[in-house]
């Protein structure tokens, strides 16, 4: 029985980490990974590098057939090489994407020794670097998970809506990358995803398990990345709202980059589309990710975690939680200067 | 087209729990046989009405099983119009796994007129 549950443990890194950043979040959820680091470094005191010569892992281009696989081995290699140059052992990847190519090119070369020669040799040809294969590869949420009970006391809220003195209810999400492509990559494998879980019933919520839970978020790559397609990517998120909706979620919480930005945009797209908003007052269900949850916990400032930038506005969530928040600062820049507010949407109130 | 450039995809999977097993069931007491069919089309191959027509028996009794009474219609779906079948008989005589498919088409259309 015991061997049985190994497989839906991992080994997760304590300290010296190598942080990869996403190409994507920085732009959706800029404030995300800025926090992580903040939080690993002032909250748990660790040792983390955020190198300024970091590039793409070529996931997206990877994933949508564009990028042949010697062209991403070697890219990441590269990367593998910026790390061991640094000294570290330890690579954490932000993106959920980045951690399936490296978890899938890693097991590849495990497999297939000369197709790891084949990659050295194809770095040195092109930029005359060398590389060591990481010791550990965890995802951030990983390392959130791991450390959710030091966390805890650091927090200044708790997952419980301060009207009822109820624990929230929350829909998490995993990236398929995170645990399906190599099942015993993720806490809690596939079937019982328990790394966001384990975060949420740390921090005093509760988390729903609706029949739809494992299902794609809809990004699926191809299926968004050529217009004509996204019919299909809409379809796979709206099957899981429709799924989720009768449980009332308070928040749906996500690690992966893609999820989070299909599960928070499309609800707009789903509202002008057919007038259809999955909470009962018609704004729609917040989406977080782990990060901005952990900051807002902790107190962070909510506009500097970004979560301006979400579609689904998430003010209403705060006060359930009770965490307070300046909405005349909401469109104020880290330079100091306002920027515009957007314009509303026609069906999804904000 | 909207001014997203696309829409959402409707599934095409068939929930055979959605549908009303009534008919169904009430079509399997009346000709068991039913039940034998195979769908190897050999009906639609020698069906006379299907040499003029786009009337497409194997089709017909598909639809059926799964419950999709509403596309038994004439403009939904021409092919599976049963109104075309001129009752020859002869899709009983080439049938591998003796299905009354004769008996089949009429009960349907009673079935179908009578719900």
């Amino acid at each position: 029985m015991k061997r049985f549950w190994n497989g839906y443990q991992k080994a997760i890194a304590d300290d010296h980490y190598f942080y990869e950043r996403s190409c994507i979040r920085q732009t959706f959820f800029p404030g995300s990974e800025t926090a992580f680091l903040k939080i690993l470094r002032e909250e748990l005191g660790k040792d983390i590098l955020d190198n300024p010569h970091q590039h793409t892992c070529t996931g997206i281009g990877y994933h949508s057939d564009v990028v042949p696989f010697d062209t991403t081995m070697t890219v990441v290699a590269r990367l593998f090489a910026l790390m061991t140059e640094c000294g570290y052992k330890n690579y954490v990847p932000s993106c959920v994407t980045s951690f399936g190519v490296f978890t899938e090119v890693m097991a590849k070369w495990e497999e297939h020794p000369e197709l790891k020669e084949k990659a050295r040799q194809y770095l040195w040809d092109a930029c005359k670097r060398e590389f060591e294969v990481p010791e550990n590869v965890a995802h951030p949420s990983d390392i959130i998970y791991k450390f959710r009970h030091e966390l805890k006391p650091k927090m200044k809220y708790q997952l419980v809506n301060r009207f009822t003195g109820q624990p929230l209810r929350v829909v998490e999400h995993i990236g398929c990358h995170y645990a399906k492509i190599f099942t015993q990559n993720g806490i809690g494998n596939a079937e019982f995803p328990y790394v966001l879980a384990g975060m949420i019933e740390a921090w005093g919520g509760e988390v729903i398990d609706y029949p739809e839970r494992r299902h794609c978020c809809g990004f699926g790559f191809r299926q968004y990345l050529v217009q004509e397609n996204r019919g299909y990517s809409i379809a796979n998120t709206q099957k899981k709202f429709e799924s989720m909706e009768s449980y009332e979620p308070d928040f749906i919480l996500t690690n992966c980059p893609g999820c989070n930005m299909f599960l928070d945009k499309w609800q707009y797209t789903i509202a002008e589309m057919e007038h259809k908003t999955y909470d009962k007052e018609g704004y729609g269900i917040p989406v977080l990710t782990y990060e901005e949850l952990t900051g807002l916990l902790l107190g962070y400032d909510p506009w500097s975690l970004g979560l301006q930038l979400h579609q689904v506005q998430c003010e209403r969530l705060m006060d359930k939680i009770g965490i307070p928040y300046n909405p005349s600062e909401k469109y104020i820049g880290i330079s100091g200067r306002r920027h515009p507010s957007p314009e509303k949407p026609e069906y999804l109130k904000v | 087209m909207n001014k997203f450039g696309f829409k959402i995809s409707t599934p095409r999977s068939i929930d055979l729990d959605n549908g009303d097993r009534r008919l169904y069931d009430e079509l399997v007491a009346t000709v068991p046989s039913y039940r034998y069919c195979i769908g190897c089309g050999g009906c639609t191959a020698t069906c006379s009405a299907g040499q003029f027509t786009d009337f497409n028996i194997r089709k017909t009794h598909f639809l059926f099983s799964r419950r999709q009474y509403d596309k038994l219609s004439t403009e939904l779906l021409p092919e599976a119009d049963l109104n075309k079948c001129m009752l020859c008989g002869k899709c009983s005589l080439v049938c591998p796994r003796g299905v009354n498919t004769r008996g089949l088409i009429v009960e349907m259309r009673m079935l179908l007129n009578n719900k």
